[in-house]
């Protein structure tokens, strides 16, 4: 199929970015959505162009890196699925693709598509952790956790911190990858202790970063690729009132 | 303590709280509207007298006021601190699919602010001795106010505001307050429409009611 795609391109954090426009002519329906922006890449390489620069690593759905906004959505059109995981088959020969960088006060644009996303790293080095001792692995029924806790828990720790939530919403708000961060711990008796340690210190951080307010509008959840759920929010709500 | 009364979630617990408490306060209010409806003015009046009299009311004026003050000054705060979140905005708009009052609610907000602007200055700032009017027959000032076409197209569409803005008011309110229960906030939602609709439709009753056929 043939494509329009409508790029945002900027040289470094300082400068000034703008779109830039490409066709694409025989795009592979099969291929990914990173797969078409290699094949582009060639291109402009061949052509003594400069490619564009987008962030990606796993190409599997799971590391969380290949993040950008196309077409007003977080990750593409698609529910549920990364950037890399996204099929050029959802789109439909002669369309345009914009592509845009995620936006937000806290994401600074490094070059292209790629933003400096340290800020949701700062997050979780405030207190997503729990501290204790290295060394063997204890046996692993030796604290109890109830099935039903064990499985939220593990649906929040499928938070692969892309930012997509941040990038979604109006506010450019954080609150739905912190209650990510602070559930996977609060459900667990492990995370109990430091419990409220954590809450203060990660929301605390994400005040000093910049991010936005929640407005519980929703649309993190339904642009989240690991669909993490707005339950979350309301337990760090929970979690932050019983820390003070 | 800035932290614990300035923090992203602690801003939203108190406009939570705040707009809860208004939002208890209007099928007071509606209740006692109601009373316009009836051809003797004593009962409104004496409802009115009853509403400034009585200490224990008094003190829930007292709070109301504030909330109401707390409310809109969290609320623009929390806005222009959402602007200022993101600076450079998206060529093409977020096209994700989301409750679609909740983008509005500072604009709702805003036009239920210039109607209180406008209720004070008709009834309670006679009270206070403010405007003019007589604060002991509340009924004909209403009933005047209510046989004004423009008043009326005005009134109907700020209720009409409200009601946007109640709906998704109550279920962030309980969202932001952590309540958030796998059978109880479907409850909730359905609760926030039927609330949404009836509260604003019980005031615009009296008022075309008033308007059109008293």
């Amino acid at each position: 199929m043939n494509l329009t795609l409508k790029i945002w391109r900027q040289k470094d954090a300082k400068s000034k970015g703008k779109f830039v426009t490409y066709k694409m002519a025989d795009v592979s329906p099969e291929m990914s959505f990173l797969e078409m922006l290699d094949a582009l890449n060639k291109k402009l390489v061949e052509s003594g162009g400069d490619p564009v620069a987008f962030e990606h690593d796993c190409r599997e759905g799971i590391c969380g890196t290949c993040g950008m906004y196309i077409n007003g959505h977080p990750h593409g059109p698609v529910p549920a699925v990364t950037t890399c995981m996204l099929s050029m088959r959802y789109f439909s020969d002669g369309d345009t693709i914009t592509v845009e960088p995620w936006r937000a006060k806290p994401f600074p644009v490094i070059r292209d598509l790629i933003v400096d996303r340290s800020a949701m790293d700062k997050i979780q080095v405030a207190g997503g952790y729990i501290s204790v001792n290295t060394g063997a692995a204890p046996d692993a029924n030796s604290i109890l956790v109830p099935k039903k806790n064990a499985e939220e828990a593990f649906d929040a720790a499928a938070c692969i911190g892309c930012g997509a939530c941040v990038a979604a919403c109006k506010n450019a708000s954080a609150m739905l990858f912190v209650s990510a961060r602070i559930s996977q711990y609060a459900l667990l008796p492990q995370g109990r202790l430091e419990a409220k340690e954590r809450v203060r210190a990660m929301v605390e951080k994400m005040d000093e970063l910049g991010f936005g307010n929640c407005s519980n509008t929703g649309a993190c959840e339904a642009e989240c690729p690991k669909q993490v759920k707005l339950v979350n929010i309301a337990r760090l709500n929970r979690e932050y009132y019983k820390a003070y | 303590m800035d932290k614990l009364l300035f923090s992203s979630v602690s801003k939203k617990f108190v406009m939570a709280l705040a707009g809860l408490f208004l939002i208890l306060f209007l099928p007071v209010h509606l209740f006692i509207n109601f009373m316009l409806l009836k051809s003797d003015p004593q009962p409104f009046n004496e409802a009115a007298r009853f509403m400034v009299s009585f200490p224990l009311i008094r003190i829930i004026e007292i709070v109301l006021i504030a909330a109401i003050i707390i409310h809109i000054c969290y609320g623009i705060y929390i806005q222009i601190q959402n602007w200022m979140a993101r600076p450079t905005r998206y060529a093409v708009s977020i096209k994700t699919k989301t409750s679609f009052f909740s983008k509005f609610m500072i604009w709702t907000g805003a036009a239920v602010f210039t109607f209180l602007i406008i209720h004070f200055f008709n009834f309670y700032f006679i009270r206070l001795g403010l405007a003019e009017g007589n604060p002991d027959d509340f009924y004909s000032v209403a009933h005047r106010l209510f046989k004004i076409p423009a008043y009326n197209y005005i009134y109907l569409v700020c209720f009409i505001l409200l009601g946007l803005h109640l709906y998704h008011a109550i279920i962030s309110a309980f969202q932001t307050l952590g309540l958030n229960h796998r059978f109880w906030t479907p409850v909730v939602k359905a609760f926030a429409l039927i609330y949404a609709i009836v509260i604003p439709a019980g005031f615009a009753v009296i008022s075309i009611t008033i308007w059109l056929f008293r």
